[in-house]
C-alpha cells in the first residue's frame, strides 16, 4: 500500500508588498516604495518609531487603507481584487486600543466573527469556550463586560476574538503596548507558546526592540515610510547599519 | 372655584384634550424619528451633507410656530385639516434635535471600536446596526427627549388653528381673561412635559450603563 505524498514543505509567500506607496490626501507619503514578503507561519515584526508607517502598512494588508501606488497581495491575490469583507475575515486583527465592543459581553465579543459568518449557535458557544481556554481566560469571565476586565484580560479577549474564525493570518498592532511590564511579559510568552501551536502567519507591529527580538522570526525596520532592512533577530543585533545600530543602542 | 376643582369637574374634557395633545405629540415625534435618525446617519457618513442638512433644520427651528402653520396652510392635503398641519409642523421642529443627536452619537463612538469592527470584516450595515447605533442609542434617545418636551409646549399653539389639544383651554382662557382656564390647560401640559422628560430620562439611563467606561 502506498501512502500519498504529503504536501511539499516549501515556504510559501502569504503576504507581498510590491513597490507600495501610500499617500494621504494632503499628498504626504506615509509609505514609499515598500517591497516586502511574509512567509507562511512566520512572525514578521514591523519595528520602527511612531509615524514610521508600521500601522499604515498593517492597514494596507486588510485593506483598511488602499495603496496609492503598487500592489499588496494576500494569498497571491491583490487586495484590490479581493472581496474586502472576505479578505478581512481571512485575517485576524488585534489593535492596541483593543477595540472591544463595550456593549457586548466577553463571550459575544469573542464570538463576533463566527456569528456574522452565521455559524450555528452551538458551534459558536463551543468555539468561544475553547478560545477562552486557549488565551487563559476563566470561563466565568464570559458574561462580563469589557469595562469590568483588567488591561491584560482585555487584550486576551482581543486576541481570542481575532482567532475566533481560525484565520490563517494575524495582524497585531502593538497589542501589548499599553500593558504594565509584568503583564506584557506574560502575554508575550503566551503569544510565543500559542504561535508555536497555531503556526499562523503573523505581522506584528511594535516600537519595542526587546519585543521584536523575542517574538519575531524576522524583523523589518521601518523609518519614515521606508523599509530599512529585514533581518532575523540574530543578525539584527549585530548589524552595522547606522539606523539599526541606533535602535540597538537605544535599547541597551 | 380653584383650578383643581375646575379640572375635576371637567375631567372628561381635560382627559379628551390631553389625549388629543398626546396624539399630536406622539405621531409627530414618531415621524420625526423616522425621518431624523436616517438623516443623522446620512450626515455622519457623508460629511459634506452635514452643513446643508443641519443648517436647514436650524432655520426651520427659528420660524415662529404660528408663522409655520401659516406657511404650511396652502400645502395640498396637509393644509386641508388642522391636525395634519400641526403634526407636520411639530415634526419639523423635532427634526433638529434628532438629526443633531444621531449625528453626534454616531460620531462619538470610539473610532478604535469602529475600526476593529471594519477590520474584522463587518459590512457597513453590520457596523451601523450592531456597533454604531447601539453605542449611540442613549445620545439619540436624549434627542428624542428634547424633541418631545419641545413638542408638548409647541403643541399648545395647535389650538390657535383648531387642531385641539390642551391649548384649547389656554386660548379660551386668554379670550375670556380667565386665569383658571389658562392654568387648566397649562398645568396638564407642563405635567406631560415633565412626565415625558422623567420617563425618557429613565429609559436613557437604563440603556447607557452597559456602554459607559
Amino acid at each position: 500500500m502506498t501512502t500519498p505524498a504529503g504536501p511539499a514543505v516549501i515556504p510559501s509567500t502569504v503576504i507581498e508588498f510590491h513597490d507600495v506607496s501610500y499617500q494621504v490626501q494632503s499628498g504626504r507619503e506615509l509609505i514609499s516604495h515598500l517591497s516586502l514578503s511574509v512567509q507562511a507561519g512566520e512572525t514578521l515584526v514591523l519595528l520602527g518609531r511612531s509615524g514610521s508607517g508600521k500601522t499604515t502598512s498593517l492597514k494596507l494588508i486588510n485593506h483598511l487603507a488602499a495603496p496609492s501606488k503598487g500592489d499588496v497581495r494576500v494569498q497571491g491575490r491583490s487586495t484590490q481584487e479581493w472581496d474586502v469583507i472576505r479578505l478581512r475575515r481571512t485575517i485576524g486583527y488585534v489593535i492596541q486600543e483593543v477595540g472591544l465592543f463595550p456593549h457586548f459581553s466577553v463571550a459575544r465579543n469573542i464570538g463576533l466573527v463566527p456569528r456574522i459568518e452565521a455559524w450555528p449557535e452551538e458551534k459558536i458557544r463551543a468555539r468561544v469556550g475553547e478560545l477562552m481556554q486557549l488565551v487563559s481566560l476563566a470561563p466565568e469571565l464570559g458574561e462580563r463586560y469589557p469595562r469590568e476586565l483588567s488591561g491584560g484580560q482585555r487584550q486576551r479577549v482581543g486576541v481570542a476574538r481575532a482567532l475566533a474564525a481560525d484565520p490563517p493570518i494575524l495582524l497585531m498592532d502593538e497589542p501589548f503596548g499599553a500593558l504594565d511590564p509584568i503583564t506584557r511579559n506574560e502575554l508575550q510568552h503566551e503569544f510565543l507558546a500559542l504561535q508555536k501551536r497555531l503556526q499562523k502567519t503573523v505581522v506584528f507591529v511594535t516600537h519595542d526592540l526587546r519585543e521584536a527580538l523575542l517574538l519575531g522570526t524576522r524583523i523589518a525596520l521601518m523609518e519614515e515610510g521606508k523599509l530599512v532592512a529585514v533581518l532575523p533577530p540574530g543578525e539584527f543585533v549585530k548589524s552595522n547599519d547606522p539606523l539599526i545600530a541606533a535602535y540597538n543602542e537605544a535599547f541597551q | 372655584m380653584n383650578v383643581l376643582q375646575y379640572m375635576l369637574q371637567n375631567r372628561v374634557e381635560v382627559l379628551e384634550l390631553t389625549g388629543e395633545h398626546l396624539w399630536l405629540v406622539g405621531i409627530s415625534t414618531l415621524l420625526a424619528v423616522l425621518v431624523g435618525v436616517p438623516l443623522g446617519i446620512l450626515i455622519a457618513r457623508r460629511q459634506w451633507l452635514n452643513k446643508p442638512i443641519l443648517g436647514t433644520a436650524n432655520i426651520v427651528q427659528t420660524i415662529p410656530s404660528l408663522a409655520l402653520f401659516g406657511f404650511l396652510l396652502p400645502a395640498p392635503w396637509i393644509g386641508e385639516r388642522a391636525d395634519r398641519l400641526v403634526i407636520l409642523a411639530l415634526m419639523l421642529y423635532a427634526l433638529l434635535p434628532l438629526i443633531r443627536n444621531t449625528y453626534t452619537g454616531i460620531r462619538g463612538v470610539d473610532p478604535a471600536v469602529v475600526e476593529a469592527a471594519r477590520g474584522m470584516g463587518m459590512t457597513e450595515n453590520q457596523v451601523l446596526w450592531q456597533v454604531q447605533l447601539p453605542l449611540a442609542a442613549s445620545v439619540i434617545l436624549a434627542g428624542v427627549r428634547v424633541a418631545v418636551v419641545l413638542s408638548v409646549g409647541v403643541a399648545t399653539i395647535a389650538a390657535a388653528i383648531g387642531a385641539g389639544g390642551l391649548g384649547e383651554y389656554i386660548f379660551r382662557g386668554l379670550a375670556m381673561v380667565n386665569n383658571q382656564l389658562i392654568l387648566a390647560g397649562a398645568i396638564p401640559a407642563a405635567g406631560l412635559a415633565l412626565l415625558a422628560d422623567v420617563g425618557l430620562g429613565w429609559v436613557e439611563r437604563r440603556i447607557s450603563p452597559k456602554t459607559a467606561g
